[in-house]
């Protein structure tokens, strides 16, 4: 067998091989993103409900909380980035870094300082490899995040934001995460979480309109001072919840892309061989006729 | 008789919803029960058992830890980190 049908043998075989990887993947990857978009929705009444009741008493009591009152300086801001631990996940991950990086150039031009918090391998890598620190990172489980993950991060965030500037506290936080459209489509999304702004609230009631007057027990500044946490922490869930919908179905799309790639290489592959094995044949024959020729030649003079 | 819709919810799936006539359930100041017709409140929930009684007077327990709890229009969600029944 000659050298260049050889190598061309290796090279289909090779193709061959990572084809039924990226298949595996591929299949794998769809079957999770079910899951994971069920836990989305079953997540969703929780969320639903702890937000309509963060919008009752931010609108039905008048109540100022450190929470969601705008400080008068914001001098250091958190950014919380959530990307995947695993690769092999298309843009994933480089997305949501890189609205990251956006979103820290506009914070600098703002004149705040930036902190960050890493969830994912991925963000921890990135951030390794350009030398940049991040105050806390959380690894592990970004396919499958579970609440005691989400309730960590919350209590760290909001620790971070009740300190005061100068102890190293921060003024502000943002997540940074993709948010599950479709399969196809996964939006890398910047949202500020503290200070609140209330999403998908209730409207504030008009000035002349009734209230429905809830009664708080014991009293509405301690029903928001245990609301508002679980609501980031509801937050800081759906995100991480969203953010691993999106890696499955990024990554659902990758090998896809990736097994048909294998196959055009592979039908490329083939052919090549094919041409390299006739024209050795050709060759042989060639060579063969040629020396018969040569042969019955020289009988002939003799 | 009205009713109240019921709706008791952890934070990774819904555990239970439907109609009741009374939901007894453990806030910080102590032991609530609501009947249709509640005025709108909002409770922080002592971890401990939430009871629902059905209209047919059967009754449903469940546990929740670390949440709240909202009536309005007769309508009670009790929300917490982790809930089940029991």
């Amino acid at each position: 067998m000659g050298a260049q049908l050889r190598v061309y043998r290796q090279k289909i075989k090779s193709a061959q091989t990572t084809k039924k990887i990226t298949r595996a993947m591929e299949l794998i990857s769809a079957s999770r993103i079910y899951k994971a978009q069920q836990r989305v929705a079953a997540s969703n009444p929780y969320s639903r409900a702890v937000t309509r009741a963060v919008s009752a008493v931010a609108t039905y009591s008048n109540v100022a909380h450190p929470l969601t009152t705008e400080p008068a300086r914001i001098d250091r801001a958190a950014v919380v980035i959530f990307t995947s631990d695993r690769g092999l996940a298309g843009a994933f991950s480089s997305n949501v870094l890189k609205e990251a990086d956006q979103l820290t150039n506009l914070l600098h031009e703002q004149g705040k300082e930036v902190v960050y918090y890493l969830v994912g391998r991925k963000a921890v890598a990135n951030f390794g490899f350009r030398r940049r620190t991040a105050v806390q990172q959380w690894i592990g489980g970004t396919d499958l995040p579970q609440v005691e993950t989400a309730h960590e991060i919350a209590q760290a965030l909001l620790a971070a934001f009740n300190t005061d500037y100068a102890d190293g506290g921060v003024d502000e936080i943002h997540l940074v995460s993709n948010r599950f459209v479709s399969m196809i489509a996964q939006i890398p999304e910047v949202v500020r979480l503290l200070p609140l702004e209330v999403v998908e609230g209730t409207e504030a009631p008009e000035a002349s309109e009734v209230f429905p007057l809830y009664e708080f027990e014991p009293d509405a500044v301690k029903v928001l001072d245990a609301l508002l946490p679980v609501y980031i922490e509801s937050r800081i869930f759906n995100a991480m919840l969203q953010s691993a919908a999106s890696e499955h179905a990024a990554r659902q799309k990758a090998m896809k892309s990736a097994t048909d790639n294998a196959d055009k290489l592979i039908k490329n592959y083939t052919r090549l061989s094919n041409a390299a094995r006739q024209s050795e044949i050709t060759q042989q024959i060639s060579e063969i006729v040629g020396g018969a020729d040569a042969l019955s030649t020289a009988g002939n003079e003799d | 008789m009205a009713t109240l819709r019921v709706e008791l919810v952890a934070a990774e799936q819904a555990v239970w919803s439907g109609e009741a006539k009374m939901v007894v359930a453990k806030t910080v100041e102590g032991e609530i029960g609501l009947l249709p017709g509640h005025e709108p409140m909002l409770a922080i929930l002592a971890s401990g058992e939430v009871r629902i009684t059905l209209e047919s007077g059967e009754q449903i327990k469940a546990s929740a830890e670390d949440g709240f709890l909202s009536v309005e229009n007769n309508v009670v969600s009790v929300v917490a980190r982790q809930a089940a029944l029991i």
